[in-house]
């Protein structure tokens, strides 16, 4: 085996989306020598793509507004499923997380006494995301980017080198984390310009790759939502929690079909948007669950005086966590009332000025004038769900980030699970990276110098053995395939998987299509055994492509198994077969772990699979917490011995 | 609409050269540049390599140049061409090719290091910032950029003139430095830092003679000329040669306004 570039650093954060660009700033700041590793260009991550806001009880807006009351928002709007420490430390820190950007440069849009402005967004009980006009991801990468660039001015004036303390390798893809006996030891990764391989030697590892949408037809995600970081986790030994939970987001773009699934922001229905079906009627008043019903409006006039009067009025259903928006969108569709391209039709166009939505809505007007031909300040938009977000993830501890089970693995942001519990709040994602990215990256930070000295050392073999796996699709013409039978294409692969998730696995889950999805699988990952590719090693996305399958399948196979074992529907997961919330179900956790962990990836059986699920009960939630809610709303969701407890 | 043939013409190579690539290839109703790219790949060139990410104009990965003309692939729609017409995609001329369509940005990373970071006031703690909005929205118009570098690619001080890189930031760092300039509680001058002297001095300000090819290109439609260079020019023209400005501004404050 040929001689791979090595480099010891302390901490390595993989990916440079919010989390991991936050984590990276908090471990350099603590005096981590700190590596960060993305897919992309630096700057580039799919945080950009993020839209309405952060949320934070800042009280900006509303006064009523403190983190007692974003952490009830964020309890119910994951239907209690959240682990609620976690959900505690983000209500609480976030006002801190957004500030702290001001101080890094950020320039969010103002409210006339000159603070942070906050908007409305869905299953917030006030005004609470700060954010700038529709594009706040943008904002948020490049405050964190820019503050990079800042520390990195500081040690080129110290060092006289940019990249001593704190650097980024760009456009490089981690395919393992190595292991020295039970503890984290570093990454394997190549570069994707020149192909070459090369390991960072790190006590730590921050793990922020974000989702997994990829699996999935229609998304709203980016070509590097593949599940990398979940798969790295499971494939280093980590469990993977509730992965049956992913998010629909009720608007996305339905036409045309190339634009499928992009996004359409909830801010369109925090500032005034409402969603018609094919007879004009405002439908959402007729998918109000009950859980929800003393909070929302039950007439269409209540809705609209809402957004002048809050205190006195309840707010319109169209602001009904994304779940419930999404299941109904799609009730409506199938019901027959659908928009001409099989959506629903979302309309500010009546409700707003054109000159207010040009301004507050600025990304959704040019998407739709570009991309679909349609004047959003004339016409109603046509929307439907998309996938969107993972609330599945890495089990981790809540207080340090760490992965479970792993030492010196940490996860933060989309990649790590528990936070939203069933279902994610618009806006709870951007202080999600925040709050829990620095936790991360201080918690790497510390245990990484708590090592100094005595680092883990680098095994040569998995060293080897991962150079041989990244290498293999370049060789898939011999093995195990019969004489002749050419190499599989990876896009077509790819695209196999991702009908097969978006119908078998989708927003309305159905025990037989799961099974089927399982089956699906099965036969992927043999054939994904033999995904060959042509040309060499320099930037070559068919290779890339071929790497990425592997995760893909690992994450699909957890989403499927966890939601065909969940016989109740909560949040994310609906199932048509068990369409009630179960109390009992409220405290069951389900972790994904590899089956065999020494890595045999080639399990075709379809009932064994790759994956071992198991259940766990939750810690009950601490007291002090429990008394934010009135008892009548707990006995909704909690189970009888849990109430008296 | 029902789905057509299309000529394509794809620039296919590496540092060590390459040529202009024919492909015949399917295209669909509502379909952008950046969907028939992947259709090759998918079909006919699995290892063509492209830089792309959101595919929804908000993370400037995907940009190249279309018939000559340096633009988004994932915002360009194939509906603005004839159907009759070659479709000349190559990469962005100004920067080095790597492969097929991806060429080495790094210059603008470079770039991006040379301009000092913000500097936050002093005695102002977090969450005690205070800014009007009408203070904010001319330095917020310019954090909408997306870093395409289309700006960087089209400009003519560096296009075709290597020699000028090293002291020219190019339209998208410069108005960095004016997005900075104008940041309301940006504390720059207090410790001796003159923004707008360095855009002249430093970054190369008074190569750009505001042809407004930048403007043209932006998939953002930031007004880079107009709202960020001719400022920046302007200013630092009274501050060099006009005493009695320079003079004001070391007795009194300048208001964010002026």
């Amino acid at each position: 085996m040929s001689v791979v570039e090595r480099q010891e650093w302390d901490v390595v954060v993989v990916g440079a989306g919010g989390a991991g660009l936050r984590a990276a700033i908090e471990a350099r700041e603590r005096g981590a020598r700190t590596a960060v590793i993305c897919k992309s260009l630096f700057g580039k991550a799919h945080t950009v793509m993020a839209e309405g806001g952060i949320a934070a009880a800042m009280a900006n807006v509303n006064s009523g507004d403190n983190w007692q009351v974003h952490f009830r928002d964020t309890m119910r709007g994951g239907k209690f499923l959240n682990q609620w420490r976690m959900a505690e430390l983000h209500a609480r820190e976030a006002p801190d997380r957004v500030w702290e950007l001001e101080t890094w440069g950020a320039l969010f849009d103002r409210t006339k006494d000159g603070r942070i402005s906050q908007r409305n967004f869905g299953g917030h009980e006030y005004p609470r995301l700060a954010h700038v006009g529709d594009r706040t991801g943008l904002e948020l990468i490049r405050t964190l980017q820019q503050k990079i660039v800042a520390l990195q001015q500081e040690d080129h004036k110290e060092t006289g080198e940019y990249e001593s303390r704190l650097k980024v390798f760009q456009e490089c893809t981690v395919t393992r984390v190595l292991k020295d006996g039970g503890r984290v030891s570093g990454v394997f990764a190549y570069e994707r310009e020149s192909g070459r391989f090369f390991v960072l030697e790190a006590p730590a590892v921050v793990i922020a790759t974000g989702g997994i949408g990829k699996s999935f037809k229609v998304t709203s995600n980016s070509w590097e939502y593949t599940g990398d970081g979940h798969a790295l986790a499971l494939l280093a030994g980590a469990p993977l929690l509730n992965m049956e939970f992913v998010q629909f987001h009720p608007t996305g773009m339905v036409w045309p079909p190339s634009v499928k699934g992009i996004l359409v922001t909830e801010s369109v229905r925090g500032d005034g948007g409402v969603l018609r079906n094919s007879e004009g009627k405002r439908f959402m008043f007729d998918y109000i669950p009950d859980v929800f019903k003393e909070k929302y409006a039950q007439s269409e006039e209540e809705g609209d005086r809402w957004y002048e009067d809050p205190d006195h009025n309840r707010r319109p259903p169209e602001l009904l966590p994304r779940d419930e928006v999404a299941r109904a969108i799609n009730a409506e569709v199938k019901a027959g009332r659908g928009s001409p391209h099989g959506g629903v039709f979302l309309d500010v166009s009546t409700r707003m000025p054109a000159e207010v939505i040009r301004r507050r809505l600025p990304s959704m007007y040019h998407q739709f004038k570009e991309l679909a031909d349609v004047d959003i300040t004339a016409e109603a938009m046509e929307v439907g769900p998309t996938c969107h977000y993972v609330m599945g993830g890495i089990a981790v501890e809540s207080d340090t980030a760490a992965a479970r089970g792993v030492p010196g693995l940490f996860a933060a942001g989309e990649v790590a699970g528990g936070m939203h519990g069933s279902n994610r709040l618009g806006g709870n994602s951007l202080s999600d990276l925040l709050v829990f990215g620095r936790r991360a990256g201080l918690h790497a930070a510390e245990y990484a110098t708590g090592l100094a000295g005595a680092r883990p050392p680098v095994d040569d073999e998995q060293v080897d053995a991962a150079a041989a796996e990244a290498l293999r699709p370049f060789s898939a013409e011999g093995e195990g395939r019969p004489e002749g039978q050419p190499p599989e294409n990876p896009y077509t692969l790819h695209q196999e998987l991702q009908q097969a998730m978006n119908d078998l696995v989708g927003i309305i889950r159905r025990e037989g299509e799961m099974e089927q999805a399982l089956e699906k699988l099965a036969d992927l990952r043999v054939r994904a055994r033999r995904a060959g590719v042509e040309g060499h090693r320099q930037f070559n996305p068919g290779w890339h492509l071929s790497l990425d399958l592997r995760n893909m399948l690992l994450v699909s196979e957890c989403v499927a198994r966890a939601a065909l074992e969940r016989t109740e529907s909560r949040g994310g997961h609906t199932r048509e077969d068990h369409p009630a919330m179960d109390r009992d179900w409220r405290r069951l956790n389900l972790l994904c772990r590899l089956t065999d962990p020494t890595g045999g990836l080639a399990a075709t059986d379809p009932v064994a699979g790759q994956i071992s699920l198991t259940r766990e009960t939750t810690d009950p939630i601490r007291p002090d917490l429990l008394a934010l809610f009135d008892k009548e709303e707990l006995v909704k969701y909690l189970a009888e011995e849990e109430l008296y407890e | 609409m029902s789905g057509y043939t299309a000529h394509f013409r794809v620039w296919r190579g590496d540092v060590g050269g390459g040529g202009l690539e024919d492909f015949k290839v399917e295209v669909n109703d509502g379909e952008v540049v950046l969907d028939i790219i992947h259709r090759l790949q998918a079909t006919q060139a699995p290892d063509l390599a492209v830089r792309w990410n959101c595919k929804a104009g908000k993370c400037g990965s995907c940009s190249a140049e279309i018939n000559g003309r340096p633009r988004l692939m994932c915002m360009t729609r194939m509906s603005v061409f004839e159907r009759d017409e070659t479709i000349t995609v190559t990469p962005l001329r100004a920067f080095p090719v790597v492969r097929d369509l991806v060429t080495d940005v790094g210059f603008n990373y470079q770039k991006a290091r040379e301009v000092p970071a913000f500097v936050p006031p002093e005695g102002l703690g977090p969450g005690e910032y205070r800014m009007m909005q009408e203070d904010v929205d001319r330095p917020q118009e310019f954090r909408k950029c997306i870093e395409c570098f289309l700006c960087q690619d089209t400009c003519h001080v560096v296009r075709d003139h290597e020699e000028n890189k090293p002291a020219f930031a190019g339209p998208r760092f410069l108005m960095r430095v004016a997005e900075l300039d104008m940041h309301p509680l940006d504390a720059a001058e207090d410790t001796g830092l003159d923004r707008k002297r360095t855009a002249q001095d430093e970054h190369g300000l008074g190569y750009c003679n505001i042809t407004k090819c930048c403007t043209e290109v932006c998939p953002e439609g930031i007004r880079i000329t107009d709202n960020a260079l001719i400022p920046l020019k302007e200013r630092a023209v009274d501050r060099k040669y006009d005493p009695l400005v320079w003079l004001g501004s070391k007795i009194r404050r300048r208001s964010s306004a002026d």
